[in-house]
């Protein structure tokens, strides 16, 4: 296993997602990615547990490019991640934003 | 997202099958209860370990459910998933809901946990049976990709009731299991016709296994799940009596059936060959005065 | 591999009936205090559609004719037999047949112990030996889901790795030891056989307490904190 954090911001303050959000599941080349409010200091932090090794500067180009459309401040994003393409890591963040309503 | 049960995700399974926004977990995601072994393996963990557990409402009444997640580990069961399957029916024995949902998906023991897993599955089986007599009906549903196999198919078999889909399966031993030892010409695991009239939803409805056979849609599951709910079936020297005798003429009719189909003929199925090809509806219309009930 | 009728021998020095049926083994034991009915099966017997329903059928005897008497299984099977006719004939129903039996003799109030002597494996020993109030086995005894080379095959995990982990875990290697960590099996019986039963005996049921001797013994630290959180969940 590889695990991997990322912080990106701080972004200004906005208001909070009232509940965690989790979205997709942890099957062959997908991954499930639990979206949590946490005190961060505006920063938007993803902590990425991957079944697959060295591939840590996608991860850091997909997420960066997520952090900064969506700004989210004080955010936790813990991923499991059985191998999933960049593209589905895409689809599955889209569809966290979405549901976090910052899409 | 698609209109079918089959290619849900569990909590998707959860969020549509239940009243809309009735929906509370227990040990959910942000709980990370996660498995302790698989890390040492290389694989990565889920934060509920494939199976959503808590209470919602199903047609206004108090149930408890628990569903068993088709993408994570073929839905098997590890020591933290069996143990949340074994807490929510002893809690339903506790707290003594309208019932108890099991939304099941399974392949049956997670081989990465082997030994906590099977064990964990026996504690499921004494907790079905915990939750049944206090008064709580347990309802298994079998509709899902990887059907109901291996323990959890007998656990399923325990519960009070057994809904089913065409596509879903029940089973002890897989297809696959049974020719990796006893070679194709016993079981053609790639023969889906022969998998589906072996194991699945419209054998195991004719036969007496299943309780209800609808298709594959979450309005058609819940209203045959409702009318079971409130309804504990007895687990008693009665019933048990009476399910020897009717599992003893179920061998007796047809122990020496070479297939399933020789089984629906002799049931009185007109045109046996025909049954694959039936929509539920017209299949259980057709189906229900002449099937043989495992209780009766 | 111990002889079913030696075993018995040694469990009942005050006498027994027991006797073979096909790949069951059936009778009455009788201990200094007591008559025990016992049921199992020998011969790594594999549990199919028939033999589960003969052998709910030897449970139903027993609760009709003795109420009451204690029950002892004694368990030597391959697991659920590995057929297209025992599925078609509906397997998951026949072995809960055999599960509820036993469910139903316990609330009757008949003690139900189980000893693993032979091999113990699968969907066979949840439907015979796990559904026992407890379960005991003998040294020797093979418990298991399945042998390492089919396991490996299956989840893709070399051998090596896998009986590199068996040294540090109990949760993959077959055994009697394995399964009395995971707080499966009681205890395992080492010494005189006889005692053993009568003191198991002479005990009260419990209830399930799998999960609670699992975490009390290192084998499984997991499963008992988790059903006790889910108990106390908001």
């Amino acid at each position: 296993m590889e695990h991997l954090v990322f912080e990106f911001g701080p972004y200004p303050e906005r208001p909070r997602p009232a509940a965690a959000v989790i979205v997709g599941v942890v099957g062959s080349g997908n991954l499930e990615a639990l979206c949590e409010s946490a005190p961060l200091g505006g920063r938007l932090r993803v902590e990425v547990s991957s079944s697959v090794h060295g591939f840590g500067n996608t991860w850091k180009a997909v997420l960066g490019d997520f952090a900064d459309r969506v700004r989210l401040p004080d955010l936790l994003i813990t991923i499991n991640d059985a191998g999933a393409t960049p593209a589905v890591v895409g689809l599955r963040l889209a569809q966290a934003a979405a549901e976090l309503g910052a899409a | 997202m698609s209109a079918g049960y089959l290619e849900a995700t569990a909590r998707q399974r959860v969020a549509r099958f239940f009243d809309a926004g009735s929906v509370h977990e227990w040990l959910g995601p942000s709980a990370r209860v996660t498995s302790p072994h698989l890390a040492a393996l290389g694989m990565p963990a889920a934060f509920d370990d494939g199976v959503a557990t808590g209470r919602a409402t199903l047609a206004g009444r108090p149930v408890y459910f628990a569903a068993q997640e088709p993408e994570f580990m073929g839905g098997a069961v590890g020591e933290v998933h069996g143990a949340k399957l074994t807490g929510v029916l002893l809690r339903a024995a506790r707290d003594r809901p309208d019932g108890v949902v099991l939304l099941l998906d399974t392949g049956g023991v997670r081989l990465h946990e082997a030994n906590a897993g099977l064990v964990a599955i026996a504690e499921i089986q004494r907790a079905v049976f915990e939750a049944r007599l206090a008064g709580v009906p347990v309802v298994a549903v079998c509709a899902g990709s990887n059907g109901c196999y291996g323990g959890i198919g007998i656990v399923a078999r325990g519960c009070d009731r057994i809904v089913m889909t065409e596509e879903g399966r029940l089973s002890v031993s897989g297809p696959e299991v049974i020719e990796a030892h006893r070679g194709v010409e016993e079981f053609d695991a790639r023969d889906r016709a022969l998998v589906w009239r072996t194991m699945g939803g419209k054998h195991r409805y004719l036969l007496g296994e299943a309780d209800a056979l609808v298709e594959d849609r979450f309005e058609a599951l819940r209203e045959a799940v409702v009318p079971y709910l409130g309804h504990a079936r007895p687990l008693d020297l009665d019933s048990v009596r009476a399910e020897h005798e009717a599992l003893g003429r179920r061998l007796a009719r047809f122990g020496e059936a070479p297939d399933s189909l020789d089984i629906w003929s002799a049931l009185g199925v007109a045109d046996p060959a025909r049954v694959p090809m039936l929509e539920p509806g017209p299949f259980v219309e057709m189906a229900a005065p002449l099937r043989e009930r495992a209780d009766a | 591999m111990r002889d079913v009728l030696a075993l018995c021998d040694a469990l009942f020095p005050a006498g027994h009936d027991a006797r073979l049926e096909g790949g069951r083994v059936v009778g009455t034991g009788r201990t200094r205090d007591t008559e025990v009915a016992v049921v199992g099966t020998h011969a790594h017997a594999a549990i199919g559609a028939d033999l589960a329903f003969a052998l709910a059928g030897d449970v139903l005897a027993i609760m009709e004719d003795h109420p009451g008497r204690p029950i002892l299984m004694l368990v030597d099977t391959q697991g659920q037999n590995l057929s297209r006719r025992d599925e078609m004939l509906g397997n998951p129903g026949y072995l809960a047949h055999l599960a509820k039996c036993f469910e139903v003799a316990r609330r009757r109030g008949h003690r139900i112990l189980a000893l693993v002597y032979g091999e113990a494996v699968s969907g066979g020993f949840l439907a015979l030996g796990m559904t026992a109030d407890e379960a005991y086995a003998t040294p020797d005894a093979q418990v298991r889901v399945m042998a390492l080379p089919a396991m490996s095959r299956i989840t893709q995990i070399p051998v090596e790795r896998l009986e590199e982990l068996c040294r540090t875990s109990p949760i993959f290697g077959p055994g009697a030891q394995n399964y009395e960590k995971l707080g499966c099996l009681e205890a395992v019986w080492h010494g005189d056989l006889a005692e053993a039963l009568a003191a198991a005996l002479a005990r009260p049921a419990r209830g399930d307490r799998r999960r609670s001797l699992g975490a009390e013994r290192g084998g499984r630290l997991a499963a008992n904190d988790v059903v006790e959180r889910l108990l106390r969940e908001p």
